[in-house]
C-alpha cells in the first residue's frame, strides 16, 4: 500500500505535536491504487441515465457519484474503480457498458 | 491507616486488585485461583469495588476482554492458574505485543498431563517467553505488595509491559497469614489513576491497533519490547524503594538471606524460600556457611544483580519447581547457570516440589548436604538432580498378573 | 475529477473486484457513523485494518485473534460502560470462519451475558482470505479447497444458534438488498443488548462467477429461499423481504463454478432441503 500521488489523506490521529507510539499501530489513512487493476471500465450513456443512484448504491468501492445538475450525470473515481462491472449489471436502464480499458485519455 | 487482617494469598491478591481500583474484571474459575475472582465478583456486586464483573466463558476470552477494556482507558484485571494460563497463551502475546500494561495474579499449579490441582511452576515457566514481566512471591503479604508494585512498574511509560505476579498454589493461595492491608488513600498516592499511554481506542483519536506488520518492521517492534524489559530492570528497584518508604516493607529483586560469609547458596523462587531460610538458620547453628538467594522477579531476569550477590561463592544450588523436560536442567537453573557462566562458581540444579509435593525441610537439607559435599569435593557420583523423586518411578503403576 | 474521500473507509482497498464484503462494510459504517470502534479478526475484512502504518479506516479499531472478536468487543464495551461512555457503538466484523467455527464460543459468551456488542458476520461461505478453505458455513455441495468433491454436510444455522440465546436482535441480511441491510444495522445499533446480523456477501473469487454479478447472485440467493431475509426481535420472527414464489435453487447454483460438479440429483437434494427450511421458517414467523 502506498499513498496516492496527491497530497496524502490527513492522518487519522489528531497530532498534538509529534509523538512516538510503541507497538503495532496504523495511523496513516491510506489508499491503494486499485484503479490500476482495471482491464475494463464502465461507460455511461448519460442521455439514457435516469440518475436513480442504483449504480452508486451498489459500487463496492463507492467511487460513483450522481450529479443531478450536470449533463455528465455520473462521475466515476478512476483512481479506485476496479472495473468489476457491478454498476453495469445492476443499472435498471442498462445504460452502462463495460468497455476495454486503455483506449481513453480521461485517466 | 493500614489494618491487620488474616488473609490467604488469594484474598490478598483480590485486595490488591481492589486497591488498584480495577474497573473491569473478566475471569473464569480454575483451581486454585477461583477465590480471587469470587471475592472480586462479590466486591463488584456490593459496590465495594466500582467495577463491572464479566463472567466469561473461558480464560482465552478473559484475557481478550481485559485487553479490550484496558485499551479504552481503565485498569482491567483477571487471575488464573495452570491450564487457564495455558489457554490464555495466544492472547498473552497480544497484551505484551500491543504494550497493554495489564497486571494479573497467577496462582501456580502444574500443567497437565498428568492432571494435578497442586503447586508447580510449570504454568508460569511455560509463559517465560510471552513478553510479560514475571514476579514470584513468598507469602500473602508479598503477593499483595508485589501486585501493587507491579501496576506502577508495568504502567511506566517506558516499560508498558504486562505483568504476572505468581503465588504458589495452596501453599500461598490458601494459607491464611497475618497481612498488613494498606488503606485506599495511601495506595492512591502510590498508584495514581490509570492514564492510557501509547495505544488506546478512542473515536476522538482513531488508531488501528494490532494490524499486520511487515518483516521490515517486526524485529524493531520486538526490540522495543526488549528495551521495555531493560527499563523494567532499572525501575523495579526504584519502585521497591518507593514502596518501602511509603509502606515500610522493603523488597529486593534479588533478596539475600544470611549471605555474608556463605560459600554455599541456594537460589529459590516462591514459597520454598521460607523453608530454605528456615533450614539455613538451623544449619548456621552448626556453623555451616550457607545462605539463600530468593528471586522476586524472573522476567526480566536480574542477571547482573544475581552475579553481584553470588560473586565469589563456591557452590550455588538452584531449586526448580518445574521439570524443564528435555533441557539440561530446570528453567531457573538454566538462567542462573547462564548468568554465572565465566565465573568460578559451580551451579548445580535440582528439581523438587512438582505437582503439589511439599518442599520440606528434609528436601532442602538434602540439597544443602549435597551442595556442601560438592564444595568439599566429597561428592562421589553426580548430583541427584531430581532430589525428592522416589526410586520407584518406573514401577508406579504396576499391573500384576491376575491370580 | 476524483470524488472526495468523505467516507469512513478509504476508496482504495485490496479486496477483490466485485467483493460483497466491501460493499457491505461501507454501508454498515455509513449507517453506524464515526462514533464507532471496530474489532476485525484476520480474514478478508483485515484488508481494511491495513498493513504496517497504514489503515483504510477512519474509526478506531483493533485486530484480535481469529476466535475472540466478540470477547474483545465485549471488553471494549465494558470499559466504555464503566466510564459512562454509552454512546459509542462497539462493532465486531468477522467472517463466517471466525464466527461459526473458531469464534463460536466467545460469541456465545457475549450473547449469554448480554454484552452490548453489535456483531456482524460477513458470510462468503469459506475461509476466503487464506485460499477458499471450507468453513462451517460452506453450503451443502460447495467445492472448496478442503471440500474438493463438494461439502457433504449442510451449513450451520447461525441465526438459530444466535436466537437460542434469547437476545434482543438477530437478523439475516444480504448485499442484494441494501435498504434492508441498512435498516437492520440501524436496529442492531439501537438494541439494548447484544445484536447479531449475518450478511450474505457473495465472493466472485471463491464462488467462481463473473465479479459483475455479485448483486445478481446475492438477490438470487434470497429469491430461491437459500438466504431468506428475516429478523428476530425479542423472540418474534418476521420475514423482511418476502418472496411470493421461490425460484428453483438450480438457477442460483448454476451461476457459480463452485457447484459445477453437481448433477440433477444433487440439485434435487439441495432443493428439498431449501424448500423444507423455508417452509419451517414461514411456520415460525408471526
Amino acid at each position: 500500500m502506498k499513498p496516492t500521488s496527491e497530497p496524502p489523506e490527513r492522518p487519522t490521529t489528531k497530532s498534538r505535536g509529534s509523538r512516538v507510539l510503541l507497538g503495532p499501530v496504523a495511523t496513516v489513512f491510506a489508499t491503494v491504487d486499485t484503479g490500476r487493476w482495471r482491464t475494463i471500465r464502465p461507460e455511461v450513456d448519460f442521455s439514457a441515465c435516469a440518475q436513480c443512484g442504483v449504480c452508486r448504491t451498489h459500487c463496492p468501492t463507492a467511487v460513483l457519484e450522481i450529479k443531478k445538475d450536470q449533463a455528465e450525470c455520473v462521475v466515476i473515481g478512476w483512481d479506485n474503480c476496479k472495473g468489476c462491472g457491478i454498476c453495469a449489471n445492476v443499472c435498471p436502464k442498462q445504460c452502462i457498458t463495460m468497455v476495454k480499458e486503455g483506449n481513453h485519455d480521461a485517466h | 491507616m493500614p489494618t491487620r487482617r488474616v488473609l490467604d494469598g488469594n484474598a490478598a491478591a483480590a485486595e490488591a486488585l481492589r486497591l488498584a481500583r480495577v474497573r473491569v474484571i473478566a475471569a473464569y474459575p480454575v483451581t486454585p485461583q477461583s477465590p480471587i475472582v469470587e471475592r472480586l465478583s462479590s466486591y463488584a456486586a456490593d459496590g465495594t469495588l466500582k467495577a463491572k464483573y464479566m463472567r466469561v466463558e473461558s480464560e482465552h476470552s478473559a484475557m481478550s476482554c481485559v485487553i479490550g477494556a484496558q485499551l479504552t482507558g481503565v485498569r482491567a484485571g483477571t487471575a488464573t492458574s495452570s491450564v487457564g494460563l495455558a489457554l490464555m497463551h495466544e492472547v498473552l502475546g497480544v497484551a505484551s505485543g500491543c504494550r497493554v500494561p495489564i497486571v494479573m495474579p497467577v496462582v501456580n499449579r502444574a500443567l497437565v498431563s498428568p492432571w494435578s490441582l497442586w503447586c508447580d511452576h510449570q504454568d508460569s515457566m511455560a509463559e517465560r517467553d510471552s513478553g510479560w514481566l514475571q514476579f514470584y512471591v513468598e507469602n500473602a503479604q508479598e503477593a499483595l505488595d508485589s501486585l501493587l508494585m507491579a501496576y506502577r512498574i508495568a504502567e511506566d511509560s517506558q516499560v508498558l509491559t504486562p505483568a504476572m505476579v505468581c503465588l504458589d498454589g495452596f501453599f500461598v493461595s490458601h494459607s491464611p497469614q497475618l497481612v498488613v492491608l494498606p488503606d485506599q488513600e495511601a495506595v492512591d498516592e502510590f498508584l495514581p489513576e490509570y492514564v492510557p499511554a501509547n495505544l488506546y481506542l478512542n473515536p476522538k483519536d482513531p488508531l488501528f491497533i494490532n494490524g499486520l506488520v511487515p518483516p521490515e518492521d517486526f524485529s524493531e517492534m520486538r526490540y522495543q519490547q526488549k528495551l521495555g524489559f531493560e527499563r523494567a530492570l532499572e525501575i523495579i528497584p526504584q519502585v521497591r524503594r518507593a514502596f518501602g518508604r511509603k509502606f515500610g516493607r522493603q523488597y529486593e529483586m534479588v533478596e539475600t538471606y544470611r549471605l555474608k560469609d556463605a560459600d554455599v547458596v541456594l537460589v529459590t523462587l516462591g514459597s520454598m524460600s521460607g523453608t530454605a531460610k528456615h533450614v539455613v538458620n538451623k544449619l548456621r547453628v552448626q556453623d555451616l556457611p550457607v545462605g539463600v538467594v530468593k528471586l522476586g522477579v524472573f522476567r526480566p531476569f536480574p542477571a547482573a544483580e544475581l552475579r553481584r550477590a553470588l560473586k565469589g561463592r563456591r557452590v550455588v544450588g538452584v531449586l526448580d519447581r518445574s521439570a524443564g523436560l528435555g533441557a539440561d536442567g530446570g528453567p531457573l537453573w538454566l538462567e542462573v547457570d547462564s548468568a554465572l557462566s565465566g565465573t568460578q562458581t559451580r551451579v548445580v540444579g535440582y528439581v523438587a516440589g512438582l505437582g503439589g509435593r511439599d518442599i520440606t525441610e528434609t528436601t532442602v537439607r538434602a540439597v544443602f548436604e549435597e551442595l556442601i559435599q560438592i564444595r568439599d569435593g566429597k561428592r562421589s557420583g553426580p548430583a541427584k538432580r531430581w532430589i525428592d523423586t522416589g526410586e520407584n518411578a518406573m514401577e508406579l503403576r504396576k499391573v500384576g498378573e491376575r491370580e | 475529477m476524483r470524488p472526495q474521500a468523505d467516507t469512513l473507509v478509504s476508496h482504495g482497498v485490496s479486496t477483490c473486484a466485485g467483493c460483497g464484503l466491501e460493499l457491505a462494510l461501507r454501508h454498515i459504517l455509513e449507517v453506524l457513523g464515526d462514533n464507532t470502534v471496530i474489532v476485525i479478526p484476520p480474514g478478508c475484512a483485515a484488508l481494511f485494518s491495513g498493513f504496517g502504518e497504514e489503515t483504510a479506516l477512519r474509526i478506531p479499531g483493533i485486530q484480535g485473534n481469529l476466535e475472540n472478536s466478540a470477547a474483545i468487543a465485549a471488553g471494549i464495551r465494558a470499559g466504555f460502560e464503566v466510564q459512562g461512555r454509552e454512546g459509542t457503538t462497539v462493532l465486531a466484523l468477522a467472517g463466517d470462519g471466525a464466527t461459526v467455527d473458531i469464534g463460536l464460543q466467545s460469541l456465545s459468551g457475549v450473547f449469554e451475558r448480554g454484552d452490548r456488542v453489535l456483531y456482524v458476520c460477513y458470510d462468503n461461505e469459506a475461509y476466503m482470505n487464506t485460499g477458499i478453505q471450507g468453513s462451517g458455513s460452506t453450503p451443502l455441495g460447495a467445492r472448496t479447497t478442503t471440500t474438493p468433491v463438494g461439502k457433504d454436510r449442510p451449513r450451520k444455522d447461525m441465526i438459530a444458534i444466535a436466537a437460542a440465546h434469547r437476545m434482543p436482535f438477530v437478523a439475516s441480511a444480504s448485499v442484494g438488498y441494501i435498504k434492508d441491510l441498512r435498516k437492520k444495522v440501524k436496529k442492531a445499533q439501537e438494541a439494548a443488548g447484544p445484536s447479531y446480523v449475518h450478511v450474505h456477501t457473495p465472493c466472485p473469487t471463491g464462488w467462481f462467477y463473473d465479479p459483475a454479478r455479485t448483486i445478481e447472485v446475492a438477490r438470487l440467493a434470497v429469491q430461491t429461499g437459500v438466504w431468506p431475509l428475516y429478523e428476530i426481535e425479542d423472540g418474534r420472527r418476521r420475514i423482511t423481504v418476502s418472496v411470493s414464489r421461490l425460484r428453483p435453487v438450480a438457477e442460483y447454483l448454476r451461476l457459480q463454478g463452485r457447484f459445477d460438479h453437481l448433477d440433477e440429483g444433487d440439485f434435487e437434494e439441495i432443493q428439498g432441503q431449501v424448500t423444507a427450511s423455508y417452509q419451517s421458517l414461514l411456520r415460525e414467523c408471526d
